[in-house]
C-alpha cells in the first residue's frame, strides 16, 4: 500500500503533464499510459468487486443454493448472453422513458427555480405544493397516473420526471441564490439588468448545485421508469423484472437488474463527465 | 505606458473644476421606528476633481456607507450627493464611477481577461470605442501572460489587481475603493499602494479610498477625510502636505510620522 501510493501520484502527475504539453505522444503510448493510470487509481475498487463476485459464487456452491432462489454469477452471465436480444429490446423503452423524464423533470425544475428566485409570491404559492407532491410515495402515485394516462409511455415519463424534479428544484433555488452579495453589488454598480444578472452571475453560480442534483436525478430517473413499468406495462426492464420473477427465471431477473444498474451508472457517469467539463472552477465553499 | 489613459495632472485641475463628488448635509438612516439607526449625520464634503481622498475612522463610523452611498448602493435619507453634477443614480448609469470591493469579487468561472471584460458586456453603455483595452490594462497592473488563468489560480494580490483592471476598463472618472487591500498581507499591500499611486497619476482618475490603516491613508491621500462614529460625521478633512510622486521611503520621514501621529491622536478622541 505504502509502496503503491507514491508511484500512483507520480503516474498521475505524468498524465497531467502530457495532457498540457503541446508535444503529441503516439496514441498507443497515451492509451497504455491511460489504462495503467486507471488501474493504478482503481485497483482497490476492482479488487473489491472481484472479491464480491467470488464470495457470491462460493456461497451458492458451498450451500448448494437452488438456481430459482439465487443464481450463481456464471448463470447470470449465461442469461445475459442467451437473452441479449430480449434485454436489448426492453432496455430501449426504459432508456427512452428515463431520458425523457430526466429532461422534462429537470427542465421544469430549473424553470420553476428561476421563477421562484425572481418572484417570492410564486415561491410562496407553489413551493408547498411541490413539497406535497414530493411527499406522495412514487409507488402510490404510479397507479393513479396509469389510470389517467393508460399503459403507454406517458405515465412512465411523468414518474421518471417527477422523481428528478424535486431535488433539482431545491438545489437550483439554493444555487441561484448562492451568488455573493458583493457580486450582486458589482452588477448593480454596472447597472446590469435582471436578465444579465441571471445569465452572467446567478446561472453560472448555480452550476455546482445543479450538477449535484443532476447526479442524483441520473440514477433516480431509471428507478422511476422501472417502478412505473411494474405497475402496468408489457415492455421495458420493469416489465421484464416482473415477468422473470413470476416465472422463476432468476438468472434472467438478475441479468435484467444488472442491465438496469449499468444503465443508471452510465447516465451517472455522463453527468459527472459533463460536470467536469462545465464546472472547471473550484467550488470548495459549497 | 497606457498612453490612452494618461491625462495631464496638475493641481490646477483641483482649483478650477467643480468638485468630482459634492456631499451636502447627508443623512443616512437604516430601519424605521424604534429600531432606526443613524449611520451618517450632516456630512458635508467636497472631493476635488482628480484628487485622491482617503477615508479613515473607527469601525462602524459609516465610511463604507458613505462610499456606497456615492455609488448608489445605499439610499440617501436626507441631504444631497452630487457626482460630477449628477445624482448617484445618473452617475452609475452613465458609468461615471467604478467600485473596487474589499474582496476582489471576480466571477470564478470566468478567465482573468473575461472578468476584466465584464463591464463591457452588461448594462447600458455607449459605443465600445470609448473603453480601454482589457489586455493593455492587464499589462498595466502587471498581469501580462495570466489573461487566461482562472481567478482560483491567482494569489490574493493578483486577484485584487484584476479587480482594479476591471474597474478601469470603462475609463471611469471616479474610482471608489472600499478597503481594497484590507485582506492582503503587508508586503503585497505596500506594493499595490505604490502601484495605485502610479496608476492615479497616469490616469488622472479621482479616487475615494476607504481604509482603516493610518499609514495607508497618509501615504496615498492628498487629503484624509476622518470620520467619527455615533452618529457618523466628519471629524476633520486634512490636507496631506507630502510631495508627489511618493515612494514607500516617505513613510520614514519626520513629516509623515507627524501626520500619522496627529491622526492617531484624533482617532483616539473619536
Amino acid at each position: 500500500m505504502s509502496e503503491i501510493a507514491p508511484s500512483t501520484k507520480i503516474a498521475a502527475g505524468d498524465a497531467d503533464m502530457s495532457g498540457r504539453q503541446d508535444a503529441p505522444l503516439p496514441l498507443g503510448v497515451c492509451l497504455q499510459k491511460g489504462v495503467m493510470n486507471w488501474l493504478a487509481n482503481r485497483w482497490p475498487t476492482i479488487t473489491a468487486a472481484i472479491g464480491c463476485i467470488v464470495l457470491w459464487q462460493s456461497v451458492i456452491t458451498v450451500f448448494s443454493v437452488p438456481t430459482f432462489m439465487a443464481p450463481a454469477p456464471l448463470e447470470v452471465l449465461a442469461a445475459l448472453r442467451d437473452n441479449a436480444g430480449v434485454l436489448w429490446t426492453n432496455l430501449l423503452p426504459t432508456l427512452m422513458e428515463a431520458l425523457a423524464g430526466f429532461f422534462f423533470g429537470n427542465l421544469a425544475a430549473i424553470l420553476l427555480a428561476v421563477w421562484f428566485v425572481h418572484n417570492s409570491n410564486a415561491e410562496k404559492a407553489f413551493y408547498p405544493i411541490a413539497v406535497f407532491i414530493k411527499s406522495i410515495p412514487i409507488i402510490a402515485l404510479a397507479p393513479i397516473l396509469v389510470l389517467i394516462f393508460g399503459n403507454g409511455v406517458a405515465p412512465k415519463i411523468i414518474i421518471a420526471g417527477l422523481i428528478c424534479f424535486f431535488p433539482t428544484l431545491v438545489n437550483m433555488v439554493q444555487g441561484l441564490r448562492s451568488a455573493s452579495p458583493a457580486m450582486l453589488d458589482l452588477m448593480r454598480v454596472l447597472s446590469a439588468s435582471q436578465m444579465e444578472i441571471l445569465w452572467k452571475v446567478r446561472l453560472p453560480a448555480s452550476m455546482p448545485f445543479l450538477f449535484a442534483a443532476l447526479r442524483i436525478a441520473a440514477t433516480s430517473c431509471v428507478m422511476g421508469a422501472i417502478v412505473a413499468e411494474w405497475i402496468g406495462s408489457s415492455f421495458g426492464l420493469g416489465a421484464l423484472i416482473i415477468e422473470a420473477t413470476y416465472n422463476f427465471r432468476s438468472p434472467l431477473l438478475y441479468a435484467t437488474v444488472m442491465i438496469a444498474a449499468a444503465l443508471a451508472v452510465t447516465l451517472f457517469s455522463i453527468v459527472s463527465l459533463a460536470e467536469k467539463k462545465i464546472v472547471r472552477w473550484k467550488t470548495s465553499n459549497h | 505606458m497606457a498612453a490612452g489613459l494618461a491625462k495631464e495632472h496638475t493641481p490646477m485641475d483641483a482649483a478650477f473644476c467643480a468638485p468630482a463628488v459634492s456631499i451636502r448635509n447627508l443623512d443616512i438612516r437604516f430601519g424605521s421606528g424604534a429600531s432606526q439607526f443613524t449611520a451618517l449625520s450632516k456630512v458635508s464634503v467636497d472631493i476635488p476633481q482628480g484628487g485622491f481622498v482617503t477615508m479613515l475612522g473607527p469601525s462602524g463610523c459609516g465610511k463604507s456607507t458613505l462610499l456606497r452611498c456615492v455609488a448608489d448602493l445605499v439610499p440617501i435619507s436626507g441631504g444631497t450627493v452630487s457626482v460630477n453634477g449628477q445624482t448617484p443614480r445618473q452617475a452609475r448609469e452613465g458609468r461615471d464611477f467604478a467600485f473596487v470591493f474589499q474582496e476582489a469579487t471576480l466571477l470564478p468561472w470566468r478567465t482573468v481577461i473575461d472578468n476584466v471584460r465584464l463591464p463591457l458586456e452588461v448594462g447600458r453603455h455607449g459605443p465600445g470605442s470609448s473603453y480601454a483595452d482589457p489586455a493593455q490594462l492587464l499589462d498595466m497592473v502587471g498581469l501580462k501572460g495570466r489573461e487566461n488563468a482562472l481567478p482560483d489560480e491567482l494569489s490574493g494580490g493578483q486577484r485584487q489587481r484584476v479587480a482594479i483592471a476591471r474597474a478601469l476598463v470603462t475609463r471611469p472618472r471616479i474610482l471608489l475603493m472600499d478597503e481594497p487591500f484590507g485582506a492582503l498581507d503587508e508586503i503585497t499591500r505596500d506594493k499595490l499602494n505604490e502601484e495605485l499611486l502610479r496608476l492615479w497619476q497616469e490616469t488622472g482618475t479621482t479616487i475615494l479610498f476607504v481604509t482603516h490603516s493610518i499609514p495607508e491613508a497618509v501615504f496615498l491621500g492628498q487629503h484624509v477625510l476622518m470620520l467619527q462614529s455615533h452618529p457618523g460625521r466628519v471629524k476633520e478633512f486634512l490636507k496631506v502636505d507630502l510631495p508627489f510622486p511618493r515612494s514607500l521611503k516617505i513613510r520614514d520621514t519626520l513629516e509623515f510620522v507627524k501626520i500619522t501621529a496627529h491622526l492617531r491622536a484624533l482617532l483616539e478622541e473619536c
